[in-house]
This record gives C-alpha cells, structure tokens and sequence, in this order.
C-alpha cells in the first residue's frame, strides 16, 4: 500500500477519529485530516487533495451517506476509495451504500485487522 | 415487555467491549429496574424506534470506563471528562448498531437516534417510554457496568 496518501476521516465521535487514527499510524499512514460531519468533510474535500475518504454513515448535518453521493457526483472524487465505517449495517443500509458507489464497508465494532484488509482490498 | 428484545443487546455488549476494548466481560442476571438511579458514573443512553418505542442505557462505573477507554486509545486515561463522554457515546452507539443487526435479521426492523451521555455520581437515567426497565449487570477485570433496556408496554 502507498502510504504517502492523504487520507480524510470523518466520525462525528472523536473517539472513533482517534482510534481510526491510530491504526492508520500504526500502518504506516501519516498523512491523516479529519472532519466532525458530512458537511465540514466536503468543505475539506473541495480545499485539499484527498486520495481516500473514511467516513461513517450517521452524522450530524450530513450522513456519510450523503456525503458518498455528492463524492460520487463531483468529478474530481467519481472514482475516489471510500471506505464506509460504522455502525449502521442493517441490509437496507450496506444495498443504498452499495448502490451509492461506496468502495467497501466495515462494521462497528472492528478490529485493526479489519481495517488494515479492506485498505489492502481498496488501494491495490 | 417482549423479553426476545434483550438477549441481542447482551450479545452486542459483550463483542463491542471484547472487541474495541479487548476486555472480557461477563454478564450477571437480568433484573426488573424500579428507580432511575443510574447503577454508573458515566450513562449513554439511545432512543429506538421501530418494531418497539424504547430506549437503551449503558452505564459504567468510573473505574470501568477509565480501563475501556485506556485499553481503546491505547494510553492512560485517568480522569472522567470529554474524552471520556465522548467514549460512552460511540459505545452506546455501536451496541445499539449491533443489536440492530441481530434483531434485523429477523425482521425487526429499529432505527436509532444519536446518543446522549450523562456524567456524575448518582445521576438519574431518564427512559423515553414508561414501560418495564430491565437492567443486566456485567462484570469486567477493570470494574462493573450495567445496561438497561426499556421498551413501550
């Protein structure tokens, strides 16, 4: 994996930021932004250059959802990885982010492992 | 009470904390809660709907949630403050998240809405429904914390 990236985090719990944070360390990742909503997140993503998104899904403002959407019709990040993280994994949830182009999916709770091979399965 | 509601909120807990904490967690036997004092110093507490009106609460003792979090962030955590409110929160949040899964595999459908956390000895925990609490304590190497259940008669 190129670890040189610039890779967004957006949870509206800093808790989660911050383990997400360390484990994007641990693997290597340094160049790492984070965002409390959907909305602070796209003014993020229209001011910088981001090569991955991690996003949850129910926030404030603007669900990660939404987020994914306006991504997915904004030409510069049509085709970026977005890797969803949260809780939110009933079926109707993981078919509209599916539907919505998200890259993968990972379920609260995670382990580090988890993170790390859907990374691997989106960077390749 | 449809007490076929709790067990997915038992299982949820214990793989949450096992998972993002790396603690073992033992469950005690439910009970049937009369007051509203919280039985921790730090409660997050969710409001469902669905299937059922009610809500979750997840209550820690201090020493519990200063272990958790610790062993989550990787460093020393020593004081209740925002960080750790902020903790209980997400884990409220992912408890109810997985619960919803089980319960949704079977056709029970809940929505949830964004945690509230409440910090302080001896704090009240306010259900959103007046219907039966059920309370299940649980115990971890690092100290106790309970949860309870409430849904709509």
């Amino acid at each position: 994996m190129d670890t040189s990236i610039k890779i967004l985090i957006v949870d509206d719990f800093a808790t989660m930021r911050r383990i997400l944070k360390n484990i994007l360390k641990q693997l290597g990742f340094k160049n790492l932004v984070e965002a409390d909503d959907g909305t602070t997140a796209w003014e993020i993503l229209q001011e910088q250059e981001i090569d991955l998104i991690i996003s949850d899904w129910n926030m404030p403002k603007m669900t990660g959802l939404e987020l994914l959407k306006k991504a997915r019709a904004d030409a510069k990040y049509k085709a970026a990885p977005f890797l969803m993280v949260t809780a939110e994994a009933q079926k109707q949830n993981v078919i509209e982010a599916v539907q919505a182009g998200v890259s993968n999916y990972v379920v609260k709770p995670f382990t580090a492992e988890a993170i790390s091979d859907k990374l691997e399965k989106i960077l390749k | 009470m449809d007490v076929t509601l709790i067990n997915p909120f038992i299982n949820a807990t214990i793989n949450v904390l096992e998972t993002m904490a790396f603690v073992t967690v033992t469950p005690g036997k439910p009970y049937g809660k009369k007051d509203n004092t919280a039985g921790g110093d730090v409660t997050g507490v969710l409001g469902l709907t669905g299937v059922a009106n009610g809500t979750i609460a997840v209550s820690f003792e201090e020493k519990c949630i200063l272990t958790v979090v610790s062993n989550m962030f990787g460093e020393d955590m020593d004081t209740l403050n925002d960080d750790i409110a902020d903790a209980v929160g997400e884990l409220t949040n992912m408890i109810s998240g997985q619960a919803r899964r089980e319960l949704d595999e079977v056709g029970r459908v809940f929505k949830a809405a964004i945690p509230s956390v409440i910090t302080g000895k001896n704090h009240t925990i306010r259900h959103y429904t007046d219907g039966p609490k059920i309370a299940i304590p649980f115990k971890t190497d690092g100290g106790n914390f309970t949860i309870e259940v409430c849904f709509e008669r």
